[in-house]
């Protein structure tokens, strides 16, 4: 098993072009800062709406920060890399 | 459940491999035509044939001849190429004879 | 049912019409509302919006079958089923029965950046999920406008707010979204922009200290509705809105006679009492005997089998009961056998149209065929002057079309001989009865005469009335023959 620090869920409802756009940011910024410590889940709320209620998902696409603690969340593509990190905690890290 | 969320996933990478309707601006910097700028143009434009067919926008400079874009672009190596587009601007340096890295680095592929 | 057909008939091309079963707001809005669309309801804090809304579902499920989801944004499932419990409503049991859906969705800005493109599918993801897992004829959102707290990016909100409304439209449910009162518009952001077809106002006001609730329906696209405001009252069964509809001609003159109690009496009124459906209204000064003549009438509707309400506004149930017995008139027998209730409120504690719509909450619940209002005239004090005469005639007329005999007691201030009555509902009375006190020498007597009975011959001479301990008695002054005009 690979080390996870950071435990990503990002919430998306199918595969709409907003989603892949989030998707891809996502990545992107895990590769660049967080290489290696990161899982990202990825959860399709049309298949299962019932998980939107978990953690409370309204707007789509959203990012939660499971771990590490507190939980956070990043909502909207992900398009700005510079909010991200502040919104994960990892500005500064890479 | 664990299936559906991996799913998704899958369905994102491969509709992000789909995608890539964005143009690459390359640029590769090559000082000479030494054998290493040689093997360097020969392996980039093989990839851009293989993996960006189509979407990629490759120039290719002499810095011998063109001395102030190597130091406008902060060119100290060469071969060196960039990325200019996609964003975020990247930079490798070497023969591009390490495909696997290239290609994670111009993210065409993810490394698990 | 019988109730809403009263109010559609003359409504034919109006749009369908959802009734929401809440008591007097299907009269007001003649029949509910608008069927498949949504409607706002509006107003400040404690207003009772959260309320309204969610006793449509209830009343929706229970009274109409169809299941409900309540969207709620600002309290918690738990919350929600304990406060409205208290007001008995049995969330959990209809939560259980599949006939309701409680999510409740927090939004907490302090852990949410945004970034980039978003939209609000979430919510939909999760409504559509709600609506089809009870499926779902009614959906509440309450208040949607949280979300304006949660998310900062306006354009993204106002061009998801409209997809949500064109959604709502499109999945055919019956809607009711909250909104905040707002200073310069009807809803802190400008909810209204959103629903064309319904818009519902309540209010919360106080005057002179007295509280009183008010819903005002300010739109309603494509259909009649009424455009004054309806005072409501929050009670233990929910919101009870006063329809004050002037639907007077449609009431049926009743032939059948009904006992007045007083067997003399009846003597004077063509031997056979009062006319059933009629109003009758008792004026006199203080002590000459109207409250006696009240639960008397009461007492023999009882004997009767018949439910009575009596209305007292001075004295308490307790007091009422006590005082009668010093007359004989035994009225625990009857609250006991559940025929009598004497519903006893201090005029003065809430508005003249908290009063009516109690009293109008009361009637179709408890159905009597009798009501005393004793004394009608301590209601002017309880609200602004010139409405007290507007707000008595709503409320004779209401009596009036469910068949109801109601008689008024009316202290006059005016003199023992005047004619006006103080707030001047005599021309909506069938029969005026006016008692009356003359002083001879040391001795103060007690008399009764009719001054109008309508569609009936009646005795013209003024009588003695004698309080006795089997009640009140009538006989003919000795040797007097008095002629009234």
């Amino acid at each position: 098993m690979k080390k996870s620090d950071y435990k990503l869920v990002l919430y998306v409802a199918g595969t709409t072009p907003k989603s892949l756009e989030a998707f891809a940011n996502l990545k992107k910024i895990c590769e660049e800062h967080l290489k290696g410590e990161y899982s990202i889940e990825v959860v399709d709320l049309i298949k299962n709406p019932k998980l939107a209620k978990g953690d409370q998902i309204v707007a789509i696409p959203t990012l939660v920060r499971k771990l590490p603690q507190p939980i956070k969340k990043i909502i909207g593509d992900l398009s700005n890399t510079e909010k991200v990190l502040v919104g994960l905690n990892i500005i500064g890290k890479g | 459940m664990a299936k559906s969320k991996d799913n998704i996933k899958q369905q994102l990478e491969e509709e992000l491999k789909k995608r890539k309707p964005e143009k690459y601006v390359l640029h590769l910097y090559v000082a000479g035509l030494s054998p290493m700028s040689q093997k360097a143009i020969a392996n980039i434009k093989k990839l851009c044939d293989e993996h960006m067919k189509g979407q990629v926008e490759l120039e290719i400079q002499d810095i011998y001849q063109n001395p102030i874009i190597a130091k406008d672009g902060q060119i100290l190596a060469a071969p060196t190429l960039i990325k200019e587009l996609p964003p975020p601007l990247r930079k490798f340096v070497g023969d591009m004879s390490n495909t696997e890295k290239l290609l994670v680095g111009l993210d065409l592929r993810t490394k698990e | 049912m019988a109730k809403s057909k009263k109010f559609t008939g003359s409504a034919v091309s109006e749009l369908p019409k959802c009734p929401t079963g809440i008591q007097g707001l299907d009269e007001v809005t003649f029949g509910g509302l608008p069927k498949g669309r949504p409607t706002l309801i509006c107003g400040g804090p404690g207003c009772g919006k959260t309320l309204l809304a969610m006793e449509f579902l209830c009343r929706g499920a229970l009274e109409y079958n169809e299941p409900g989801v309540f969207i709620a944004f600002e309290e918690r499932e738990k919350d929600l089923e304990e406060n409205f419990a208290s007001l008995g409503f049995d969330l959990k049991s209809l939560v259980r029965r599949k006939k309701l859906y409680i999510d409740y969705i927090y939004i907490e800005r302090s852990e949410i950046e945004e970034t980039g493109e978003y939209d609000l599918e979430g919510l939909f993801v999760r409504l559509d999920s709600a609506i089809n897992s009870v499926g779902a004829k009614r959906v509440v959102l309450d208040t949607i406008e949280a979300l304006f707290s949660g998310f900062s990016n306006e354009s993204i909100l106002r061009a998801e707010l409209r997809r949500l409304f064109r959604w709502l439209k499109d999945k055919g449910v019956t809607a009711i979204i909250t909104g905040e009162k707002g200073e310069a518009l009807l809803t802190k952001h400008g909810l209204e922009e959103y629903v064309a077809d319904c818009v519902i106002a309540l209010d919360h006001r106080v005057n002179n200290q007295i509280a009183t609730r008010r819903l005002k329906i300010i739109k309603y696209r494509g259909s009649r509705h009424g455009t004054n405001e309806f005072p409501f009252l929050i009670g233990e069964n929910g919101i009870s809105v006063f329809p004050m509809t002037s639907l007077l001609l449609t009431s049926n003159a009743s032939s059948v006679r009904i006992s007045s109690g007083i067997r003399s009496l009846d003597a004077m009124l063509g031997d056979k009492g009062y006319y059933r459906g009629s109003t009758i209204l008792v004026s006199g000064s203080a002590g000459s005997g109207k409250t006696t003549f009240g639960a008397q009438f009461v007492d023999s509707a009882c004997r009767n089998g018949e439910r009575a309400l009596y209305m007292a506004f001075e004295e308490s149930e307790e007091q009422l009961v006590r005082n009668m017995k010093s007359v004989g008139i035994n009225l625990k027998k009857w609250v006991d056998k559940g025929l009598l209730e004497i519903a006893s409120n201090r005029a003065t504690l809430c508005g003249l149209e908290m009063h009516l719509v109690m009293a109008h909450k009361s009637v179709k619940e408890f159905k009597p065929k009798v009501v005393v209002i004793d004394p009608i005239t301590t209601l002017t004090g309880a609200g602004v002057e010139g409405e007290a005469k507007a707000m008595m005639a709503r409320l004779l007329d209401f009596l009036k079309i469910e068949g109801i005999t109601v008689l008024a007691n009316d202290l006059s201030l005016i003199g023992d001989k005047g004619e006006a009555t103080e707030i001047g509902i005599s021309s909506l009375c069938d029969t005026w009865i006016r008692l009356t006190m003359e002083t001879q020498g040391y001795r103060r007597t007690r008399r009764i005469s009719i001054l109008k009975s309508r569609g009936m011959k009646h005795a013209h001479e003024t009588k003695d009335l004698l309080i006795t301990d089997k009640g009140l008695e009538i006989k003919d002054i000795p040797g007097v023959r008095e002629e009234n005009t």
